[in-house]
């Protein structure tokens, strides 16, 4: 428990269980976000499960316009986390999904309505949930940065996720956080957009980089895994030395368990010396 | 107009790599939502403006068959010719009527979409009418023979030299050495030009903001005046506007031009608003003696009927536009057609046809600023993702994407298999960036040349989550 300042008796009343969603791209390429998301919410004092079932929340299918395997997958989801106080996900991308549009996709279902609804209602993104239900104040860790935020697009618009990030990093000392220029503008990924339309996309995360460059900042951190690696791959392909961390691992104190975003080992061993 | 939209790909890339292009984004990022941002802050009841704005319009679809009836009983009240056109074609021949039978050469013409969207310049040129636009963005791109690339600010594609070399060359009465570096001196140079021809038509074509169906009279916003001279000197006066433009009282004009110009320009109010109701009477000292009203569907009543009925309340103050990255990377010209960013991804596949148009739904993250800033709470990126789904149903997609998509969703639904397909790929990637000396990443990686020819892509830890949580013996229920 140590580090998070806890205020009993705005928390929910039990011990709640708590369904992590992984998100396919945190299972896939970053583990150590998952990791991350365990250890914050077992420190804000819930007992967390990781359904074996779980896969994809089938956001790019529906973005596809495939609506059919979008809905199966939403099924699979919903059954997934059924009769578990809360599911968080570490991802606003995933969230806005599961919250916003599975109650679209099945509107003309009134079944399935209620289940969407009813998931919808005990699902969070990660900071949100630390932040609005458990109520947790600023987490507090160190972490020496000098660091711009991504606020992405889904998140931000869909969930309205921005102050909660940012208040709960208020607790780690050294870091510093460095607004930048068009902070609501996006970062380019968009999923199957990025490979579609790599030219546009390009361009979009080239606006991003440099606004990031101009901040100075040598850390970005933000929430959601396809924002962050797109703009992790472009400062690297541009040679920027700027390291980027989703926003659990550094909330979570365990940057030390893998290097930043694209980076190896060895990199994080010089960065370190450095 | 001809539509490009088919070639979206090739236009996108083109722009990308036009350096006066980019550079004139560049700017107007910095234009309009800047000051749309401070016209909103000064106004704490925006948001409320806003919903009264959309209810307004919403009642006027709701009911439009009774507003356009009652709009054009009582234009015709005031005199008002009042002409119904089901498509282009039949607006284009009632204009060309309506020039005949007024003997009209010259036409004065304000700015209008409905005119691009049915291509009127290009049609009375070729019917020996000379069509004069009276906008002076709009002027610029005729003299250059280009479309508009923004529905409000046509030519925000150029810079000033451009503007200074198409005065050059065809201002001939004007020396060829003078001066044109500021843009008053253009402007000034433009005027003294406009004035002449504004006195020369005999008739003028203007668009319109809304139809007021309770008094028959027709609202036009502009800057410059030109709306006004188009529609005053002129003995003839033209209005084509579409039919979802019609609002039922004066008041809900005027709640509508309050969320208009902060929404576009980050004005309070345009500098003209003109409120038109019918040709000169006894008395008057001026005003047109004939005045015709088209109503032009061209696709509209298809859209009361089906998902996009919404877009219907569009007010075309441009400001998903605005906001939109995807226009600010391209600009207008890469969509293809008369509009363009958000507002036209929607529109012109509804149009001239999403098999023609099939890539502007696509290109777009659905990052949502288009509908957060839209006046009318237009939902912009869930009608994109309709027009996708018409795609998909249709097989219109890429195969690649269809077929990628259901192998991801064929294993996603099986969570097993899911689990193993994915460590297996994962391990298989991570063993291959270790492999790599510096690690971490993929410069280029077969079959991801979509990602990897513009960005690096990190490589997976080796192990998914799920299998070190198993590993880890982690609560499953």
């Amino acid at each position: 428990m140590t580090g998070i300042a806890l205020h009993s008796h705005d928390m929910p009343e039990h011990r709640p269980t708590v369904g992590l969603f992984v998100t396919c791209l945190v299972d896939l390429m970053r583990p150590a976000v998952g990791f991350a998301a365990v250890k914050l919410l077992e420190q804000a004092g819930c007992d967390v499960v990781v359904p074996a079932a779980q896969t994809c929340c089938g956001q790019p299918a529906y973005n596809a316009g495939d609506v059919a395997d979008a809905k199966a997958l939403a099924r699979g989801v919903i059954d997934a986390f059924a009769r578990i106080d809360y599911v968080v996900l570490p991802s606003g991308s995933c969230g806005g999904t599961i919250k916003v549009h599975y109650p679209e996709m099945f509107a003309d279902e009134p079944a399935w309505l209620d289940r969407a609804r009813d998931l919808a209602r005990r699902t969070f993104e990660l900071t949100t949930f630390l932040s609005d239900v458990m109520k947790t104040g600023p987490i507090a860790g160190r972490l020496e940065a000098a660091t711009a935020y991504h606020d992405s697009c889904s998140g931000l618009r869909e969930l309205g996720i921005r102050e909660q990030p940012r208040a709960l990093l208020s607790g780690i000392q050294g870091l510093e956080l460095r607004e930048m220029d068009e902070a609501e503008a996006c970062c380019g990924f968009g999923g199957l957009f990025c490979v579609k339309y790599p030219e546009i996309s390009e361009k979009m995360v080239d606006v991003k980089v440099d606004a990031i460059a101009a901040t100075g900042a040598d850390h970005l951190i933000g929430g959601d895994m396809g924002c962050l690696m797109n703009m992790a791959g472009r400062l690297q392909r541009r040679g920027l030395d700027v390291h980027v961390r989703h926003v659990a691992e550094v909330l979570a104190g365990t940057c030390a368990d893998a290097p930043p975003i694209g980076e190896s080992e060895t990199s994080q061993a010089k960065t370190k010396i450095a | 107009m001809d539509s490009t939209a088919h070639s979206f790909v090739d236009n996108a890339h083109r722009a990308l790599h036009d350096a006066k292009l980019q550079h004139s984004l560049g700017r107007f990022k910095e234009g309009f939502p800047v000051k749309r941002r401070a016209a909103v802050d000064r106004m704490p009841e925006f948001d409320a403006l806003r919903e009264a704005a959309r209810e307004i319009k919403d009642h006027a679809i709701a009911n439009l068959d009774l507003y356009l009836e009652r709009f054009t009983e009582r234009a015709e009240a005031n005199g008002t010719r009042v002409h119904w056109c089901t498509d282009a074609e039949a607006a284009r021949q009632r204009v060309l009527e309506i020039c005949r039978d007024s003997g009209a050469r010259t036409v004065a013409k304000g700015k209008s979409m409905i005119g691009e969207e049915i291509g009127i310049n290009e049609f009375l040129e070729a019917e020996g009418i000379r069509p004069v636009e009276t906008d002076l963005g709009e002027y610029i791109i005729q003299l250059r023979h280009e479309p508009p690339s923004h529905i409000i600010a046509p030519a925000v594609h150029l810079s000033k030299d451009q503007v200074a070399d198409a005065f050059r060359s065809h201002h001939r009465d004007y020396p060829e050495t003078r001066p044109l570096e500021e843009p008053e001196v253009m402007l000034a140079e433009a005027r003294a030009v406009l004035r002449q021809e504004f006195l020369a038509a005999e008739l003028g074509i203007t668009g319109a903001n809304m139809l007021v169906a309770e008094t028959g009279s027709v609202v036009l916003v502009t800057n410059e005046g030109n709306g006004d001279l188009t529609q005053t000197l002129p003995r003839v006066q033209i209005v084509i506007a579409s039919l979802e433009k019609v609002v039922p009282t004066l008041e809900d004009a005027t709640t509508i031009l309050r969320v208009l110009a902060r929404s576009a320009t980050g004005q309070d109010l345009s500098v003209y608003t003109t409120f038109t109701t019918g040709p000169r009477r006894g008395g008057d000292l001026d005003g047109p003696s004939e005045v015709h009203v088209l109503l032009l569907d061209n696709g509209r009543t298809e859209m009361l009927g089906n998902e996009f009925r919404e877009m219907l309340r569009c007010i075309r103050c441009g400001a998903c536009i605005n906001h939109c990255p995807i226009y600010a990377a391209i600009g207008g010209h890469a969509y293809g057609w008369v509009y363009s960013g958000p507002m036209g991804a929607v529109l012109i596949p509804n149009l001239i046809g999403i098999e023609e148009a099939g890539n502007l739904p696509n290109a777009s993250t659905l990052c949502g600023r288009c509908e957060e800033v839209c006046p009318m709470q237009i939902p912009l990126p869930r009608m994109l993702r309709q027009l996708r789904d018409r795609q998909y149903r249709a097989r219109n997609s890429p195969a690649a994407v269809r077929y990628g998509l259901s192998g991801w969703a064929f294993l996603a639904r099986r969570p097993a298999l899911y689990r193993l397909a994915m460590s297996l790929g994962v391990g298989g990637l991570g063993r291959i960036g270790r492999l790599k000396r510096n690690g971490g990443r993929f410069r280029r990686l077969p079959f991801a040349d979509g990602w990897t020819g513009t960005r690096d892509l990190p490589a997976p830890a080796g192990k998914t989550f799920q299998q070190m949580w198993s590993e880890r013996g982690g609560r499953r229920q």
